[in-house]
């Protein structure tokens, strides 16, 4: 019997060590031949039509990140409006004239934008910022490279699906954005698109429909995807309660996702009916519009598209913030070298939460004038819901105790999120409570809430996990001086950007108006922070500029890495560095042996952290010789 | 002592590491039990979210029941529940051929496969088209919603939008359930085709067996379909 450590290939028995580098110098050698012989995966397929997660995490990477730029520059667009009302867009420094050119007369007449386009700004922000940036960041990019990875599998349960997956996605954005240039322009209902508004609404708004049933499409096939990868490609020894964090947070977001999208899809097909066939799903008797009677069925009901909609779009808080929460785990555990405090209570939280977001999406709807009963039903689950959050993040919290942290740049940016987060949630107490809701409702106390749990919250979470798998994923390092800088440039911008909407919320400014509230007298005292606001969101701009530069500076010229660069302990660490597209991941399957966060273990000396994969046993002389990796390399060309 | 291969590297451990794999495992799977068990699982996950898909229309149709009940019993009597009826049996009986086709395939036994997979589509595609002669039936009624509805209940006028709302959703539900059918179809044509081919067998059924479970899952929403549409008065 050979000692443990050895597994066995073929008829020998050999070191995974030994068995990982015979095989990567294998398919070197496999490449330079195929390279020779014609016989490589053709381009389109390897880059284009790629059924590899790895580089369909990329492809999603590269496309939200983009849209996540163009979400942002419509808000900085809007945010010139509400700092000076009414004053031309062509006083902009440098890019005025260019500007005013480019968004053409019929948006902005003499450079002063119109209300109508303020508010299709409005609804494309906020679509494009949840269902074409973040969620596809986060569990399209993040999910799709990291998870097969840390479960230690060749590739996703379905590639052709995920291919399917991504092709939905990029049409559905581009349609999305199309829409701009349809008579009318995009959408201007809100990311809501609440009827009645919606079905009378300019043509755009059918677009929007179109291109959100190719969304929905896209995140339903992922989430089978996510789910059956979990369930049935996990390493041997990779027990549920071995995973690490983020994978249990990718799979609740998945069950979010396949459960709460079908309603949506359902209520979108209705509103489409609405607004192309002329039924009235969602239109009430008695509509008139400018003084002309609506001639559909009438006797629909309004407020069930806010249920339809609200069941899925709670669920999609979660959905946006769980992969967020999972990456700052990841992170924190790694910078902190010991293990997540409360490991058990993280999983049990994190299931709960998911459990929990279906029951409370009514807390969105209490001016609608629900009786008292429900309303206190959905109090009672919303105040229930927050505790698993709270778990959450003291749990993180717990984590750095003690700790000696490194102050790397994923790691800044966790410490960020970890109050940003804070400050999100608790400010979304009194929101969800129908007293107080009733002054906050649509103020822009609701804008301050929701965006430093996203933007501050998940969107650094985003980059913390950018700059940390940033290594496995190119084998070079983004440059830590520049990405410090943009650390800290976001984190002070961020905060004059969202805190001061607290403040106008609380005295009473609401969240759609396209002059800021100078209309208001009640808006007065506050109307001055809109140009502070405004100003510090451009800063904001200005701040991601190193990050841009760093992000495809670093992928040509950064500093080259190991595989395991951060001395982790996670399985996607196991793999090469940069692992080779199409063909598997590991070149010897890996077997876990302990969890996900052996940092700092007592006794074991070699170093501060152990790695899942690496057996039990005390390290044992080689029991074979060499000469493996010239044999492999032979070996290959008979195969 | 032979040299590794690289299948050898890939999987390591196994005990058959030289023996030609079947040709319909994908890569990335240990071996065919894997492949039917995610694929499986898959298809089960796909049929939670159809759940939640016609959930939601049922969801609807629950409001405006509840909102307009004397307009919802008026429409049910517009449906002829002797057809539908017939059409329930028709869609039970290709459940049935569907499922003979899976123990067909799981059994190899290639010609009877192809014959209840071709039944199969036979008695789907009959249900499509007694589906389509109601459908032409309600029209020249005038039970067509939208600018064609003429219909004009002469007892209760009152209920005439009503019935109109009634009728939205008789349409939608049934044309979103026949949607499903046409799918199943298209791919049952394709089943035909690789079934007469061989290429299903004792190791190799899976496919078969979650075309199934999608032909029952969509006989199951007809089948809540056909009382709330037809019966319930």
């Amino acid at each position: 019997m050979p000692p443990k450590r050895q597994i066995r290939v073929g008829t020998q028995w050999m070191y995974a060590r030994d068995a990982q580098r015979a095989l990567e110098e294998a398919i070197r050698v496999s490449e330079d031949e195929q390279r020779e012989h014609g016989h490589h995966v053709p381009f389109i397929r390897k880059y284009v039509f790629s059924t590899d997660h790895k580089w369909i995490g990329i492809q999603y990477a590269i496309t939200a990140l983009t849209f996540l730029l163009i979400g942002f520059s419509l808000m900085l667009l809007m945010r010139w409006q509400l700092a000076f009302p009414g004053r031309s867009m062509t006083e902009i420094p440098i890019i005025g004239s260019f500007l005013v050119k480019f968004l053409g007369q019929s948006n902005v007449p003499g450079g002063v934008m119109l209300p109508e386009f303020y508010n299709q700004l409005g609804a494309m922000h906020g679509t494009i910022m949840v269902f074409l940036a973040i969620v596809p960041l986060a569990v399209g990019a993040f999910g799709n490279y990291v998870v097969p990875l840390q479960i230690g599998a060749p590739d996703m349960a379905f590639p052709k699906l995920n291919m399917m997956s991504y092709w939905c996605y990029l049409p559905g954005g581009i349609l999305m954005l199309s829409s701009f240039f349809f008579p009318g322009g995009a959408a201007n209902s809100g990311w809501t698109s609440y009827p009645p508004l919606s079905i009378i609404a300019t043509q755009g708004q059918t677009i929007w429909i179109l291109g959100m049933v190719l969304l929905i499409t896209s995140s339903l096939l992922g989430s089978v995807n996510f789910i059956v990868t979990i369930f049935q490609l996990r390493a041997k020894g990779l027990t549920f309660m071995r995973l690490p964090f983020f994978v249990w947070a990718q799979l609740v977001t998945s069950f979010l996702l396949l459960l709460a999208f079908p309603p949506l899809e359902a209520a979108a097909i209705l509103q489409l009916m609405d607004r192309v066939a002329g039924t009235s799903f969602f239109l009430p008797s008695g509509l008139v519009i400018s003084g002309t009677p609506l001639t559909n069925a009438g006797g629909g009901n309004p407020l069930l598209w806010q249920h339809l909609f609200w069941f899925l779009a709670h669920p999609e808080v979660y959905v946006l913030i769980l992969p967020g929460m999972g990456i700052i785990s990841e992170v924190i555990a790694n910078n902190t070298r010991k293990p997540l405090w409360g490991y058990k209570s993280l999983v049990g939280a994190g299931v709960f939460l998911g459990f929990m977001s279906f029951v409370v999406w009514a807390h969105h709807m209490f001016m609608t004038g629900m009786g008292t009963v429900i309303s206190a039903f959905f109090q009672t689950t919303t105040m229930i819901i927050s505790i698993p959050s709270v778990i959450i993040l003291t749990a993180l919290i717990m984590s750095l105790w003690g700790a000696s942290i490194r102050f790397t740049v994923p790691m800044l940016f966790a410490l960020a999120f970890l109050p940003m987060f804070g400050i999100g949630g608790l400010t979304g107490l009194p929101l969800g409570l129908a007293a107080a809701d009733i002054h906050l409702h649509d103020t822009y106390y609701v804008i301050g809430h929701f965006h430093y749990v996203v933007a501050p919250g998940t969107i650094f979470a985003m980059f913390a996990g950018i700059y940390y798998w940033f290594p496995k994923a190119t084998g070079r390092q983004m440059n830590e001086k520049l990405g410090k800088i943009h650390f800290w440039l976001s984190l002070i911008c961020i905060n004059c950007v969202f805190m001061p909407m607290f403040y106008q919320g609380l005295a009473g400014v609401s969240r759609r108006l396209y002059d800021g509230g100078a209309q208001y007298a009640h808006a007065k005292p506050v109307i001055w922070s809109n140009l502070f606001i405004s100003s510090a969101a451009w800063l904001l701009l200005v701040a991601q500029i190193p990050f841009i530069f760093n992000f495809f500076y670093s992928i040509f010229k950064g500093q080259r890495v190991g595989a395991n660069h951060w001395q982790a302990t996670t399985l996607e660490w196991a793999a090469a560095t940069s692992p080779p597209l199409a063909h598997g991941n590991f070149a010897v399957a890996p077997v876990v042996y302990r969890g996900p966060y052996e940092y700092s273990v007592p006794g074991y000396e070699a170093a501060d952290y152990l790695p899942q994969n690496v057996p039990d046993e005390p390290a044992l002389p080689p029991a074979t010789g060499g000469g493996m990796l010239g044999a492999a390399a032979v070996a290959q060309k008979e195969s | 002592m032979a040299n590794p291969t690289l299948h050898d590297l890939q999987h390591p451990g196994s005990e058959e590491a030289h023996v030609p794999h079947h040709p319909f495992l994908q890569h990335h799977f240990e071996d065919l039990g894997q492949q039917h068990e995610a694929s499986t699982l898959g298809m089960w996950f796909f049929v939670a979210q159809e759940i939640l898909f016609f959930g939601g229309i049922f969801a609807a149709y629950t409001v405006y029941r509840v909102m307009y009940p004397a307009a919802w019993s008026a429409g049910a009597h517009h449906q002829n529940w002797r057809i539908g009826f017939a059409n329930t049996i028709v869609l039970i009986a290709s459940s049935l051929t569907m499922a003979l086709a899976v123990w067909g395939a799981q059994g190899a036994k290639r010609k009877f496969t192809t014959l209840m997979l071709v039944l199969t589509l036979f008695l789907g595609m009959t249900f499509i088209g007694v589906k389509a002669f109601e459908y032409r039936e309600h029209i020249h009624e005038g039970l067509f919603p939208g600018s064609a509805f003429t219909y004009v209940d002469h007892e209760h006028p009152e209920l005439t939008r009503g019935v109109e709302l009634f009728m939205l959703f008789y349409f939608i539900m049934t044309g979103l359930h026949a949607l499903h059918m046409i799918i199943g179809a298209g791919l049952l044509i394709w089943f035909i085709r690789r079934s007469w081919r061989g290429d299903f067998g004792e190791e190799y059924y899976s496919p078969v067996e979650i075309m199934g479970l999608y032909w029952h899952f969509v006989d199951i929403v007809w089948i809540f379909l056909f009382p709330l549409l037809y019966l319930i008065h």
